[in-house]
């Protein structure tokens, strides 16, 4: 296989099979979740379970002032590591492409060269992740193979589209569907890891929220 | 019913797992925020106590019964399923150092009540033999003689006696057609019985109609804290029977977290429909009172005092506001502790922890996060909601050695209420 067919593979039957199992794999997921029903509340309400639903889903990304001053580094790194993130895979004019190749939508994006400095400030924050991860007491205990698997397969496409970026010792086409490929690896097991949290957050902030906001509880 | 066995405590544990579980399960990161939380972890830096850690059993059988990977995980043998001895390992860190407080549901980042399921795990750990001996004992009590403190009919009736005569007022029993019955906790009646004639002078000059029960006058359900649902269940019908009996409009719930809970939130859930009348908390009721103009007042308390936030009565119950109102009604010089209302530090001996000896010391090493929050403002005087908190704050600053009088909110509203 040259480079040329690799990337074409890549960008493929590779894509449409990542695209199908990140699909089919996150409907799984959700039914899962949603098929275990809740039992009926039957005391009387105070306030609006909806009300409080959609409050803390948008509120929760303000941390409280006593957990900011404990758990800084924690808010901060992440924080950074997930608007990079988003930067880099939603305001980069490429994937732009992609995007609107798959779904018909386009939006602007953002100058090569800011998106290759928040790439290195996010793979910065990532590694401070990493090692917060192994030396903090309390995340070395809780972490487990999941854990580092999810960050490894979150930081490979953020390597990967820095080395195509800048055109690193292998081709251009290698470099790219290497790229990709370490995207489809994140997209395929998407579903089955943490990183799923991206999706369920919603719902976990949603029930939190709903079951203090029948209470009249601030949550 | 058939005894405690592991199999028992599996199937309570499956049954317990609903959506919002298994999205919350779903959707930790392990990022360890909730351990910054929980006052456990900060004040023993012990990374075991880190909240969602206890619930590991209980996620182990979510993931093993209830996920795609879990199951297939299970059946090939790759992952270990879950073993009566994890259950047992996990006793204390369920039941001694987890007092159901709530706080680290509000900062979980990814939006996890943390607490919701550590009340459903206690329902597995229960029925699979794996309680501390001191809730055993209360719950037993509770059925069998009707409080968890064992206190029966006769000692209320003695307390009313003597209550009647001290304060000269009359303390109603089964009044049928009362507006409200008010119920007590066990500690009410044997450690602060001020709290009875409190009621019966405040509720005289503001002309509100209420009652005792003999059938039910205990509030605290150690069914809840236990986490043993048929139990509570049968603890709350006692009071729907009184209720009903006595045809109340409303059942006050008495100074006091967990019974709060119990009744107003949980207690139609595990009676499995809803009440004929309303719960309220005396301190919406007196808060009502107050906005009704029918509580009059001689004075003010004048020395410099601030208010410790029982947690199942302000983050887990919404009663947040209305102690604030009668607080600024009764004193001149309230003022709040750092990190309160909502966000308020437990005492430490919620959630059945006050009733484990076992967990006796570690309750008190953890007393030190009040004390700071204490240290910080400099008061004359603490008052609470709650019996429990109340009982364990007295002896968490004897044990601190703090000189601080603790005040009940309902004592202290009937101390400064005008002659008649």
């Amino acid at each position: 296989m040259t480079d040329t067919e690799f990337l074409l593979w890549v960008r493929g039957p590779a894509f449409n099979a990542a695209t199908f199992i990140m699909c089919a794999g996150l409907v799984i997921r959700f039914l899962e979740i949603f098929l275990l029903g809740r039992k009926a509340e039957l005391a009387e309400a105070r306030g609006s379970a909806a009300a409080g639903g959609f409050r803390t889903m948008l509120i929760r990304f303000i941390p409280d002032a006593g957990s900011f001053q404990r758990s800084g580094f924690t808010i901060v790194s992440g924080y950074i590591f997930h608007i990079g993130l988003f930067i880099v895979i939603f305001l980069f004019v490429p994937h732009i492409l992609v995007f609107e190749a798959v779904s018909g939508l386009s939006w602007p994006g953002l100058p090569s060269n800011i998106i290759d400095a928040t790439n290195v400030v996010t793979m910065i924050a990532l590694v401070g992740v990493l090692i917060h991860r192994i030396k903090d007491p309390v995340m070395r205990m809780l972490s487990e193979f999941n854990d580092y698997l999810v960050w490894f397969v979150t930081f490979l496409p953020l390597l990967t589209g820095y080395l195509a970026f800048h055109r690193v010792a292998l081709s251009a086409p290698m470099l790219i569907g290497l790229h990709i490929l370490s995207v489809e690896l994140l997209m395929v097991l998407f579903p089955f890891t943490k990183l799923s949290h991206a999706f369920t957050l919603w719902m976990a902030r949603w029930y939190n929220g709903a079951i203090a906001g029948y209470k009249g509880v601030q949550s | 019913m058939s005894g405690p066995s592991f199999e028992r405590g599996y199937n309570a544990l499956k049954e317990e797992i609903d959506a919002p579980t298994a999205a919350f399960f779903s959707s930790c990161v392990h990022c360890g925020m909730c351990a910054e939380a929980c006052l456990f972890f900060t004040e023993t830096r012990d990374p075991k106590y880190t909240p969602i850690h206890k619930l590991e059993p209980l996620r182990k059988v979510w993931r093993q019964e209830y996920t795609f990977w879990g199951k297939l995980g299970k059946a090939v043998g790759i992952s270990r399923p879950l073993t009566d001895q994890d259950l047992a390992d996990w006793e204390t860190l369920v039941y001694d150092s987890c007092t159901l407080c709530g706080r680290c549901s509000m900062v979980c980042p990814v939006g996890n009540d943390i607490a919701y399921m550590i009340r459903k795990m206690r329902e597995g750990m229960a029925a699979a033999g794996h309680a501390p001996a001191g809730l055993i004992g209360a719950t037993k009590r509770a059925v069998t003689i009707g409080s968890p403190m064992g206190v029966k009919l006769p000692a209320l009736q003695a307390q009313i006696r003597h209550t009647e005569k001290e304060y000269d007022v009359k303390i109603p029993l089964d009044v049928e057609g009362a507006e409200y019955l008010c119920l007590l906790s066990s500690m009410e009646i044997m450690n602060f019985p001020e709290y009875i004639g409190s009621l019966g002078r405040i509720f005289k000059q503001a002309g509100v109609s209420w009652t005792l029960s003999s059938e039910a006058f205990e509030a605290t359900n150690s069914g809840v804290q236990i986490g043993v649902s048929d139990i509570a269940a049968e603890l709350v019908q006692r009071i729907v029977d009184a209720a009903d009996a006595l045809k109340v409009k409303a059942v006050i719930s008495p100074e006091c977290g967990h019974a709060y809970m119990a009744i107003r939130w949980e207690g139609p859930n595990l009676v499995g429909k809803p009440f004929n009348f309303k719960v309220v908390h005396i301190l919406e009721v007196l808060d009502e009172l107050r906005t009704q103009g029918r509580l009059k007042m001689k004075d003010k308390e004048a020395q410099k005092l601030t208010y410790h936030d029982p947690c199942q009565i302000s983050r887990r119950g919404g009663v947040i506001e209305q102690p604030r109102n009668l607080l600024n009604m009764v004193a001149d010089n309230f003022v709040e502790m750092p990190e309160t209302g909502k966000m308020n530090w437990c005492c430490g001996a919620g959630g059945g922890v006050s009733s484990n000896e076992r967990a006796d010391d570690l309750r008190l090493k953890t007393f030190a996060r009040k004390k700071a929050q204490l240290d910080a403002i400099n008061v004359n005087a603490i008052v609470t909601a709650c019996s429990n908190c109340r009982i364990h704050l007295e002896e968490g600053l004897e044990e601190y050695h703090m000189e601080l009088p603790l005040l009940s909110l309902t004592e202290t509203i009937a101390e400064h209420l005008a002659e008649e």
